[in-house]
């Protein structure tokens, strides 16, 4: 192996230069480079079929730690064991539905980003659905009634005169 | 007159709705294990690792369920009010030491005091999930039939103990 003194006296000589130079610097980078170079995520559970089904559940749930993310998102501990739980409940053939009413049981609605329509749940599902109402019917208030006043209003045969004459004076002020 | 009246209207709701979530923690979601019986369990002693003790040995008197660890924070701030309730002799405090570390665990307890009765240990946290714990320091209280009352979730505070706990203690073991 070249010691770091030994290549920098190398790169500084004379023999350094040119297209050989540059084709060795690319040289040096892929040697120096190639230790670090990327390796293929190592899978954290060895069965794929239990991974894919463990992460289409947790999309849905709420890790209750970092709120605003879903446990597959989580990187919180909480978020691990209820992976890990999931996992081995799928292992032991549990369903879905067995699987999400378990942690609900424990955790409550809360963990599921849809929650099922209920009392206590009907304000958060048709809310924004009320909401919009309310601001689709102002608005068309609001549309009708300003309708009525732009609505054109015909002018006197002598307010007409008047806005002539007037519009006139301003022209003759201007080329004056 | 109507026209500045209603948006005052809306605008005065919008506010009161916003200053309400304001007074509203996201992190306290409400337990459904509440009037439910205490998931049973069979654990470790801390200090005596080879005892294990059941749920079960507790029917028949309230008693508290303090989830900690050496390595959570809050239980620090926690903790000398825990040793002041064991030490009045109101109730009994057990200690589900929850994903730690044997060693640590108890030197932690050696340094704040020790109030519990006995410290179980769920060093994977799967009695945790059982009792839906997702935020350390959490505190059941739990009646005579082994029916959850109480659920309180980060540390318990002089307040929470004298508006809340205490009361309900008192009135639990008042019950057959």
């Amino acid at each position: 192996m070249l010691k770091n003194n030994d290549l920098y006296r190398f790169v500084v000589s004379r023999q350094f230069n040119g297209i050989k130079g540059l084709v060795f610097i690319l040289f040096l980078f892929l040697i120096t480079t190639s230790v670090g170079w990327p390796k293929e995520a190592i899978p954290v559970a060895e069965d794929p079929v239990i991974e894919k089904r463990m992460l289409a559940l947790t999309m849905d749930l709420r890790c209750l730690v970092c709120q605003n993310e879903s446990i597959a998102d989580s990187r919180a501990d909480f978020s691990n064991d209820i992976r890990r739980e999931i996992r081995e409940q799928i292992k032991a053939n549990k369903t879905d539905q067995e699987i999400v009413q378990f942690l609900v049981d424990r955790y409550g609605d809360f963990v599921l980003y849809n929650p099922p329509i209920k009392p206590t749940t009907i304000l958060l599902w048709f809310g924004p659905v009320i909401l919009f109402i309310i601001g689709l019917g102002s608005l068309i208030v609001y549309l009708r009634r300003r309708r009525v006043q732009i609505e054109d209003v015909s002018l006197s045969q002598v307010q007409l005169e008047r806005a002539e004459a007037l519009l006139n004076e301003n022209k003759k002020g201007k080329n004056v | 007159m109507m026209r500045y009246l209603i948006p005052l209207v809306a605008f005065i709701v919008l506010a009161a709705f916003l200053l309400v979530g304001l007074t509203l923690n996201p992190r306290q979601v409400p337990s459904p294990l509440i009037d439910k019986p205490a998931p049973i369990f069979q654990l470790n002693h801390l200090h005596e690792p080879d005892r294990l003790m059941a749920s079960k040995d507790n029917l028949g008197k309230v008693w508290m369920l303090n989830v900690w660890a050496s390595w959570c924070v809050a239980c620090r701030d926690e903790h000398p009010l825990l040793v002041q309730l064991a030490n009045s002799g109101i109730v009994p405090i057990y200690g589900l030491n929850y994903k730690d570390e044997r060693t640590t665990a108890l030197q932690w307890l050696k340094r704040y005091g020790d109030p519990y009765t006995i410290s179980i240990v769920d060093s994977d946290g799967r009695v945790g999930i059982d009792y839906g714990v997702y935020g350390v320091p959490e505190t059941y209280v739990i009646d005579k039939k082994g029916i959850i009352r109480h659920k309180q979730i980060g540390p318990v505070t002089v307040d929470s103990l004298q508006k809340t706990i205490i009361p309900l203690i008192i009135e639990l073991q008042k019950q057959a």
